[in-house]
């Protein structure tokens, strides 16, 4: 590659990093207090129904032994 | 057959630079930007996750054991996806071999022999009918799954995704139709299923890209990947343009994975640390790690509630993380050689993990 256009193919990269991180500085952000109060609501709300965390009778999970049926 | 490449961008074309856009100047307003960054951020950074999760209830014991072991492949498990109807598994592994199982019986139901060793990549058609891997080959192909067990698979393979480096990760988009690919290049790509043409390319990344994942269909068209360049980056599937950028771990980030909201997503990394990333936030809200945890992370998965962070290490463990608390509830063992690969299934009764020992286990 010529000089010429290694400074150039520089330059496009360090455009692109600029545009990129505008774009970035851009978006809008919240408080981690908020985001967490949020977080933490979808867990509570969802909780009920998260069969991993609730732990789930054998009879309901598929995967838990259960007794074993013959088929005759 | 062709592909379509993304075109060169049309700066390159450009001979002339404007004046004022020397390369010392642009290198200026880049750190300029990235302090305003920082700043922007840290104003924000009021509290910690666990101190406003103090008043939560903590979590009691949890007992769960391995309930089924799939055995099968003759070597390492790289991959496994679970289909959607909450029972059947596709994996792949370093034997070339893809398998797809019935995880309640533990019975295979297809195997497919790819031409290439290492597959590390694999993933069901939310339809059920189809599975997409992909590895050394530098491809993601799609293999309809046939009713017809004598049926050779394939011959009815079709080839997707072209990438100029391994491929480390695929998914389908909420369809059959479109297909999202990660590789060794450094880039993410969109592609049409039918077709084989490249519909978006994601540049952005340094080096190897290893993980994605697509954010829960209510949130919009973005998906998050992780590299080996330690970043993790969100993107917009339309525009191609990455939206978010996170440059927190010390090491290769090898999976992230969306909290069931869609409001924040989780990674793990060679590090030995997963960490939480909250996107509306913009930063790092919530490190899960130990002293005692110096191997690195190779999967996670969050429980249906998002309180569960499942973490696979490359210290054959799994440990079980409360997300808000940032503390381990559990670890668990049994896998006789690294966890590679993690998912928890569709409806949350069970998660499988896959493993270098060659065996896939299924835990509740």
């Amino acid at each position: 590659m010529s000089s010429k256009m290694q400074s150039s193919s520089s330059i496009v990269q360090a455009r692109r990093t600029v545009q990129q991180l505008r774009i970035e500085a851009s978006i809008e952000r919240i408080k981690v207090s908020k985001a967490s109060s949020e977080l933490m609501r979808y867990c509570g709300e969802h909780a009920k129904n998260d069969p991993l965390l609730m732990g789930i009778p054998a009879s309901e999970n598929p995967f838990k032994d259960k007794k074993p049926c013959t088929v005759l | 057959r062709k592909y379509m490449r993304s075109p060169p961008t049309p700066e390159m074309a450009t001979q002339e630079v404007p004046l004022n856009e020397t390369l010392a100047h642009l290198k200026t307003e880049s750190e300029t930007l990235k302090s305003k960054l920082e700043e922007e951020r840290a104003k924000l950074h009021d509290v910690e996750l666990h101190q406003v999760a103090e008043k939560v209830e903590g979590l009691g014991q949890f007992v769960m054991k391995t309930r089924r072991t799939l055995k099968g492949h003759g070597n390492k498990v790289l991959c496994m996806d679970w289909c959607k109807d909450k029972r059947r598994i596709v994996s792949s592994s370093q034997d070339g071999k893809v398998i797809v199982w019935d995880a309640f019986t533990t019975n295979k139901e297809h195997a497919v022999t790819m031409p290439c060793t290492w597959v590390m990549a694999c993933a069901y058609a939310p339809s059920g009918c189809a599975v997409a891997c992909g590895g050394l080959d530098n491809k993601c192909s799609v293999y309809p799954l046939s009713l017809d067990k004598n049926e050779n698979l394939a011959a009815k393979k079709k080839s997707v995704a072209m990438h100029t480096n391994y491929l480390s990760a695929c998914s389908f988009t909420n369809s059959d139709m479109q297909i999202l690919t990660s590789s060794g290049d450094g880039t993410c790509a969109l592609w049409d299923v039918e077709s084989g043409q490249l519909l978006q390319s994601f540049h952005g990344h340094a080096a190897d890209v290893l993980c994605l994942d697509l954010a829960p269909s209510e949130t919009g068209n973005t998906f998050v990947s992780g590299g080996c360049d330690k970043k993790a980056n969100v993107w917009d599937m339309r525009s191609g343009q990455c939206i978010q950028s996170f440059e927190t771990h010390e090491s290769d980030i090898n999976s992230v994975r969306y909290y069931p909201s869609g409001d924040a997503f989780a990674s793990g990394s060679d590090d030995a640390t997963c960490r939480l990333y909250d996107l509306r936030a913009d930063r790092e809200v919530a490190i899960y790690s130990k002293d005692s945890i110096i191997f690195g992370v190779s999967s996670v998965d969050f429980s249906l509630s998002g309180r569960l962070l499942f973490g696979g290490y490359n210290d054959y463990t799994i440990n079980v993380w409360d997300v808000l608390k940032g503390t381990r509830v559990s670890i668990l063992f049994g896998h006789e050689n690294r966890v590679s690969t993690l998912r928890v299934s569709p409806d949350g009764t069970a998660f499988c993990t896959g493993s270098w020992d060659h065996t896939l286990r299924i835990w509740a």
